[in-house]
């Protein structure tokens, strides 16, 4: 209870009463992660590079950002449910960081171009980054495929990250050397951590290709299922080709023989061949998604649309 | 005469890092600079920058809440914390004082990170540190995991003395 000294007379207010009259307004820094709006990129110069397109770079950021985001959501899944501790926290950690990446990627798209931000209420306290993460709908996402189907057993989410951060590696590493300033930020930061999702997916893959006749033909069967996905990873979009041409993006295509490369080094020591299997159109850089990524975007989105003005 | 640079600059480096606290964030290298601006209004803004060690690390915006609190309470009212992303923090900054923080929090210290320059090779054997068991000092350590509690850490066993500890990575 607050005590108020109102000139002739203290008032205790009573309008109250509560354990949590200490915890509500004054030093915000008592909370864990505090409570004002922070951007992500505070002080960073988003100036966008002379005769680079705002619009397209915002496409791009997007789908570089929304990649890391519904992996992140799809990793986020599995909290709880890995077969051990460790790698239960390997997989949260994983999914960390592709958050943060996401995170800084959709803060980027918002301040190339505001015209991508959906509409929220007058005086909505959403962050930009958070506007685009939880207020588009499904056809607004430009994410592959393969960072949205759903989960399946454990060799799953490693063949799936095998793939996913392979790739993404092999993309990043190149547009460390972009034109765009937080584009190339981002890069040289998200190559250092995909390096240990790689890395931690190759060793599991190898683990359970080499275990025991169980473990090697849940492998193989989560490795014949997603490896049609890949294609839709490396078939550029016109954005990407426009922003290559740019010296800001990369054209996906480009990445294809060091992907194979690595992906190739690992199926040797596996003892696994190459899978024979015809690869599936994909749309989602179009925002054209499976029928799974409705209930995912359902789950992640729901509780910031019941409160588009929430203060968190 | 010391300037209110130096000052702030001073205030900044003892501000501690919130999951790792017994290293300052100066000894940690996340604190990148510390200035004095003058504004179009005449007055004064501290402007400490700092950079995250991890994209996703959730304790930059408590750092940004300490730093903040740590130089009003030191009597400068303005005070702007800026994100640099370039270049990415690498555990090559972590001060020599630093390290000696964390072998002494019973943490083993990180060696030199990866280059980052070419194409990155693809590791599939077992990680090889050669890093020693914070408490017994033996060199018998086996990697349980390259992730743990924190985004930075790996978690190790001492096969001598059977105590798990913690292993800052190389980033």
């Amino acid at each position: 209870m607050r005590h108020h000294t109102t000139g002739r007379r203290t008032t205790v207010s009573d309008d109250h009463g509560s354990i949590f009259d200490g915890l509500i307004g004054g030093d915000s820094a008592q909370w864990a992660f505090g409570t004002g709006f922070e951007d992500p990129l505070a002080g960073v110069d988003t100036t966008v590079p002379g005769g680079v397109d705002h619009a397209e770079l915002a496409a791009y950021c997007l789908m570089l950002g929304d990649d890391a985001l519904i992996m992140s959501q799809r990793l986020t899944e599995w909290c709880s449910r890995a077969p051990d501790l460790e790698e239960d926290i390997a997989l949260a950690n994983i999914a960390l960081d592709l958050l943060g990446q996401a995170r800084l990627l959709l803060a980027r798209a918002a301040a190339a171009d505001p015209g991508v931000l959906p509409a929220l209420p007058d005086g909505s306290p959403v962050p930009p980054e958070d506007a685009l993460a939880f207020f588009r709908g499904a056809d607004g996402f430009r994410n592959v495929r393969l960072a949205e189907v759903p989960n399946g057993d454990f060799a799953h989410v490693v063949v799936r990250l095998l793939l996913f951060a392979t790739a993404r590696l092999a993309l990043l590493e190149r547009l460390r050397a972009s034109a765009d300033s937080v584009l190339a930020a981002v890069a040289a930061k998200s190559v250092k951590e995909l390096t240990y999702h790689r890395d931690w997916a190759g060793r599991w893959f190898l683990t359970l290709a080499q275990g025991t006749e169980e473990s090697r033909r849940r492998l193989l069967a989560a490795l014949g299922g997603l490896w049609p996905f890949q294609d839709e990873l490396f078939a550029a979009h016109p954005v990407e080709l426009s922003l290559a041409r740019a010296g800001v993006g990369v054209d996906p295509g480009a990445a294809r023989d060091d992907v194979a490369a690595v992906l190739d080094q690992v199926l040797a020591a596996s003892g696994v061949a190459r899978p024979d299997v015809a690869p599936l159109p994909g749309g989602g850089r179009h925002g054209t998604h499976t029928g799974d990524f409705g209930p995912l975007l359902a789950e992640m989105q729901v509780v910031a649309r019941a409160h588009p003005s929430g203060r968190w | 005469m010391v300037s209110a640079r130096e000052r702030a600059s001073e205030v900044a480096a003892q501000v501690r890092d919130p999951e790792m606290p017994m290293l300052t964030l100066a000894d940690l290298g996340v604190l990148r600079a510390v200035d004095v601006e003058r504004k179009p209004d005449g007055g004064e803004v501290v402007v400490a920058s700092i950079t995250p060690t991890y994209t996703g690390c959730p304790a930059m915006a408590t750092m940004r809440d300490d730093l903040v609190h740590r130089l009003n309470d030191a009597g400068f009212p303005r005070v702007e914390v800026r994100v640099v992303l370039d270049p990415p923090w690498s555990s090559d900054w972590i001060s020599e004082r630093g390290r000696a923080a964390l072998h002494e929090a019973g943490l083993s210290v990180p060696g030199p990170a990866r280059r980052a320059a070419g194409p990155v090779a693809l590791t599939l054997g077992p990680v090889r540190r050669a890093l020693a068991c914070p408490r017994c000092g033996s060199a018998a350590t086996r990697l349980v995991s390259e992730f743990g509690a924190t985004a930075c850490k790996a978690l190790y066993t001492c096969t001598d003395c059977l105590e798990p500890f913690e292993h800052v990575k190389e980033i």
